[in-house]
C-alpha cells in the first residue's frame, strides 16, 4: 500500500529550551489563577490573555523580526502550542490569527498587508476570522457564492458568510470569494481577501451555540470595498491558498488536545489507585495520545522543511478528533459524576464544559467524511 | 552501515518470497516446520541480525532489525525468527555464545512465573510456561526465572530436558507449547545472570516489541489485500473502491494503521527494540487495537471470498489475532500504563508522555500480578 509516512522527529535543544520558557509563563499563570485551566481551551477568546502571551513572546514566534516575529523555528512553535494546550491556556483571540492567517499573510499577502497586520498580530492585540462556511457551502467550499467585483483601488464584496467563529470580536476576517463566474472547472476563480470587520458594508449577526455561547456568527458583506493590497496573492489563486492554509490547520496538536484538561483531570481525581477498569481506559487513551503526538510533531518536522504534507494532515485530524470525541464518553463511566455547568465541583463543570462542546471537535477545519475521502484519495481508491 | 542494512532487508524479502507461498504456509497450519525455509534463514544469518558483528553476529540496529521482523510477518513467515533473533542477543549479553537453531523464549503469559534454585553443578528449574511459540519444535527455549531472592537468570534449555505438556495451535494455526520445566536440571554453562535490563519485568518487554513490530508487518499486509481487492471487484458496475461506504471504512483503517506504526516506529529508538517498556506497553496496545479493527475492515472488503482458504488474507488476519494476545493483550499494558500515569498524578500524565528522556522508574504491574 502507499503507506503514509510519519517520520519521527527529534526536537533539537533549542526546542527544549523554549519548553522550559513557555512552562514557567504558563505555571506563572495558574499560580496566580489568570484563568481557569477546568473550562478553557483553545478556542477561548481572552484577549487578555493574548497580550501577556503576546509580551512574553508566544506569539507569531516563527515570522521575521521586522514584522514582529521571533524568528523561532516551527518546531520551536511546536513545542508552545502543545505546552499552552496541556495548560488549557485560553488562546482563542489569537489562536486563528497566529496558526493560519499571519502566516497565510506572511508567505501570500502584499507587503503592505504584512507591515500593517503582522505586527499588530505579534502583539496579540489584533484578532481573525475564517471566513470559509456560507449558508450554502460547508464542507462543499468550492461552492461558495460570495462575490468580489474588480473596481477601482480594490474589490466589492456582496454574499454573505456563516459559521464564523469570533467575527464579532476580531478585527480582521479572510473571506474566500468568486471573482470570476464558476466555470467547468469549480476550483478555478476563486480568491482571498482580508476583510476589515470594522469596513462599511458588514452587518454581523451573531448565532448562539448549544453551550449559550456567542462564538459562532452570520456575516453579510453589502458592497463592502477591499482594497487591492487586502488581496491574498493572485486573483484566482483561492482555492490553492485555501487549501496550503487547511494543512497548517489540520495537523496541529489542537486537534487531538482540545480536552486533554479533562483526561488530567481524571487522573487526579481518580487518584494514585485506581480500580482497573480506570487504570485500563486511561493507558488506553495514554497509547492513543502518544501514537497522535508522533505523527503530529512529524507534521511539524515536514512543515519546518517547507512540505505540505496535505493527506497526512487530513489523516491526523481525522484520527485525532476522533480521539477527542471518545473522551467524554469513556471518561464519564470511570466515576460517578453527574456533568454540569453550575456545579461546585470543578471536575464536573469540566466535563459537561468538553461534553458540550465536543460535536464541534468533528466538524470545525473539516469533517471526517471530507477528511476519509482524501485520506481514500491517497490509498488509490478515487 | 545503511549499505548493510538496505543488502539485509531485499535479501531477507526475495528469501520470504521465494520460499513462502500457500503451500507452505498450508502445510505449516498442520504442524509442518518449513525446514528448507528455515535453512535458508539461517544461510542468511539472519537468526544472529540482532547480535553484535563482534560476537559474531550481522549487528543490525534496531530500526533494521524492527524492519526485518515486519517483512517476515508481511509474508506471514510460519517460523519463530524473530524469537530467535532476540534470544541470540540477550544470550550474548549474558556472556554466551549465539546458539545453533531455532531458538523461543518462555514465558509468554504474564502471570507464568518460573524459578531457579541453586544444585551442586548448576540449577533446578521450576514452573511451567504456557502458549510458548514452538515449543515442541524450537531447538533451544530460551528461559527467563527468578531465585528466591528475586535475582534473574536467563536458561539454555534443550527440549530433550522438557516435556511440552500440551501442544496447542493458536488461532493462527502456529503451535504453541504448554512446557512444564519443574526438575529440569541445568549445568552451570547453561545458566546465567540476566542482563540488568530484564530485571524490572523479564522478557515479557521484549516478547511485546517482536509482537508489535509483527502486527505492522501483517496489518500492511491486510491493507495490500484489501486496496487491490476494492480496486479489482466490480459490483453495481463499478469497483467497489468507487464507493464511499468502502473508503471510508478503508480510511479509517488507514488511520489505525498509521498510528499503530507511529508507536511501533518508537522502539526503534531503543537498542534491542524492547528496552524501553513504557514505549513497548504504549505501542503493543495501540498495535493490538489498530490489529483487530483493521483484520475487521479487510475481511469485511473481502466479503465472503476473504472468508475461504481460496484467497489467502486469513493467514495474515489470523495471524493478528493471535499476535495481539501474546505476551500481554491490550488490557494488560494499558492497565500497566495506567497505573505509572495515576501514580505520577494528573500533572505527571505530560512530563510521562512527551518527554521520555526526562521520565524515571518503571512501568507498574498490574493488580494481578
Amino acid at each position: 500500500m502507499r503507506a503514509f509516512r510519519f517520520e519521527p522527529l527529534t526536537l533539537p535543544p533549542e526546542a527544549d529550551a523554549m519548553r522550559r520558557k513557555v512552562r514557567a509563563f504558563l505555571d506563572d499563570e495558574r499560580t496566580h489563577r489568570r484563568y481557569a485551566a477546568h473550562r478553557t481551551s483553545w478556542s477561548t477568546f481572552d484577549p487578555e490573555f493574548s497580550r501577556r502571551a503576546a509580551v512574553a513572546g508566544f506569539i507569531g514566534m516563527t515570522w521575521p523580526r521586522k514584522y514582529g516575529g521571533g524568528e523561532y523555528s516551527n518546531l520551536e512553535r511546536f513545542v508552545v502550542t502543545e505546552e499552552m494546550l496541556v495548560a488549557g491556556a485560553p488562546g482563542g483571540a489569537h489562536w486563528i490569527a497566529d496558526r493560519q492567517s499571519g502566516p497565510q499573510i506572511l508567505k501570500h499577502g502584499s507587503e503592505r498587508a504584512r507591515e500593517v497586520i503582522l505586527p499588530r498580530i505579534a502583539a496579540g492585540e489584533c484578532y481573525f476570522g475564517i471566513g470559509m462556511s456560507e449558508p450554502d457551502s460547508g464542507s462543499d467550499l468550492a461552492a461558495v457564492r460570495t462575490k468580489a467585483e474588480k473596481c477601482e483601488n480594490g474589490w466589492v464584496i456582496n454574499g454573505a458568510k456563516i459559521w464564523t467563529s469570533n467575527a464579532h470580536r476580531v478585527h480582521y476576517l479572510i473571506v474566500l470569494a468568486r471573482t470570476e463566474p464558476l466555470g467547468q472547472d469549480r476550483h478555478a476563480g476563486l480568491s482571498q481577501f482580508i476583510v476589515d470587520t470594522a469596513s462599511e458594508g458588514i452587518e454581523i449577526r451573531p448565532i448562539l451555540n448549544l453551550v449559550g455561547g456567542h462564538e459562532f456568527n452570520e456575516v453579510f458583506f453589502r458592497n463592502c470595498f477591499v482594497p487591492d493590497d487586502m488581496m491574498i496573492g493572485k486573483p484566482g489563486e483561492g482555492w490553492t491558498r485555501v487549501t496550503g492554509e487547511l494543512a497548517f490547520e489540520r495537523a496541529g496538536p489542537d486537534r487531538f488536545m482540545s480536552d486533554i484538561r479533562l483526561l488530567i483531570e481524571l487522573i487526579d481525581k481518580v487518584g494514585r489507585a485506581p480500580n482497573e477498569r480506570q487504570a485500563i481506559e486511561i493507558g488506553r487513551f495514554a497509547a492513543h495520545f502518544a501514537a497522535l503526538r508522533r505523527m503530529s510533531s512529524s507534521i511539524a518536522g515536514l512543515l519546518e522543511r517547507g512540505e505540505s504534507p496535505i493527506t497526512e494532515a487530513a489523516l491526523v485530524k481525522d484520527v485525532g478528533t476522533a480521539f477527542e470525541r471518545e473522551i467524554p464518553e469513556i471518561v464519564r463511566k470511570l466515576l460517578p459524576v453527574e456533568s454540569s455547568l453550575d456545579d461546585d465541583d470543578e471536575y464536573s463543570q469540566a466535563l459537561a464544559h468538553v461534553l458540550l462542546h465536543a460535536p464541534s471537535f468533528t466538524i470545525r477545519g473539516g469533517t471526517p467524511e471530507i477528511l476519509r475521502g482524501m485520506i481514500a484519495r491517497g490509498l488509490g481508491l478515487r | 552501515m545503511e549499505d548493510i542494512s538496505a543488502i539485509v532487508l531485499e535479501q531477507a524479502d526475495r528469501l520470504f518470497q521465494q520460499y513462502v507461498n500457500k503451500n507452505i504456509l498450508a502445510e505449516a497450519d498442520h504442524g509442518k516446520w518449513p525446514a528448507p525455509l528455515w535453512a535458508a534463514l539461517e544461510d542468511a544469518g539472519l537468526p544472529l541480525a540482532l547480535v553484535p558483528e563482534a560476537a559474531g553476529g550481522v549487528g543490525l540496529e534496531a530500526g533494521v532489525a524492527a524492519n526485518l521482523i515486519r517483512r517476515a510477518a508481511f509474508y506471514s513467515v510460519p517460523l519463530p525468527l524473530a524469537e530467535t533473533m532476540i534470544a541470540n542477543r540477550l544470550w550474548v549479553d549474558a556472556g554466551g555464545d549465539a546458539m545453533d537453531g531455532a531458538t523461543t523464549l518462555a514465558p509468554v503469559n504474564p502471570q507464568d512465573r518460573l524459578t531457579v534454585t541453586p544444585t551442586a553443578g548448576g540449577v533446578v528449574l521450576h514452573g511451567t510456561a504456557h502458549h510458548v511459540p514452538w515449543g515442541g519444535q524450537a531447538s533451544t527455549a530460551l528461559v527467563f526465572a527468578r531465585d528466591a531472592s528475586g535475582k534473574g537468570f536467563l536458561c539454555r534449555v534443550l527440549p530433550a530436558q522438557v516435556r511440552a505438556k500440551r501442544m496447542r495451535r493458536n488461532v493462527a494455526y502456529e503451535p504453541r507449547g504448554d512446557m512444564e520445566f519443574d526438575g529440569v536440571q541445568l549445568p552451570a554453562s547453561g545458566v546465567r545472570p540476566a542482563p540488568d535490563y530484564l530485571d524490572a519485568d523479564g522478557l515479557m518487554a521484549f516478547g511485546a516489541a517482536i509482537r508489535a513490530q509483527q502486527m505492522i508487518g501483517g496489518m500492511e499486509r491486510c491493507m495490500d489485500y484489501a486496496l487491490t481487492y476494492a480496486n479489482e471487484r466490480v459490483q453495481f458496475g463499478r469497483p467497489i473502491g468507487k464507493f464511499q461506504a468502502v473508503q471510508h471504512m478503508l480510511a479509517v483503517a488507514a488511520g489505525h494503521f498509521a498510528a499503530a506504526s507511529a508507536t511501533a516506529d518508537t522502539l526503534f529508538e531503543s537498542e534491542r527494540l524492547g528496552d524501553d517498556e513504557f514505549a513497548v506497553a504504549i505501542a503493543k496496545s495501540r498495535c493490538g487495537e489498530a490489529a483487530g479493527l483493521v483484520a475487521a475492515v479487510c475481511h469485511q472488503v473481502h466479503g465472503a471470498m476473504g472468508f475461504t482458504q481460496e484467497h489467502p488474507l486469513h493467514f495474515a488476519t489470523r495471524r493478528l489475532w493471535a499476535w495481539r494476545d501474546e505476551w500481554g493483550a491490550e488490557s494488560y499494558w494499558q492497565e500497566r500504563i495506567g497505573r505509572t500515569i495515576c501514580a505520577a498524578g494528573g500533572d505527571g500524565f505530560w512530563p510521562l508522555v512527551a518527554d521520555r528522556r526526562s521520565a524515571t522508574g518503571s512501568l507498574k504491574s498490574t493488580t494481578a500480578e
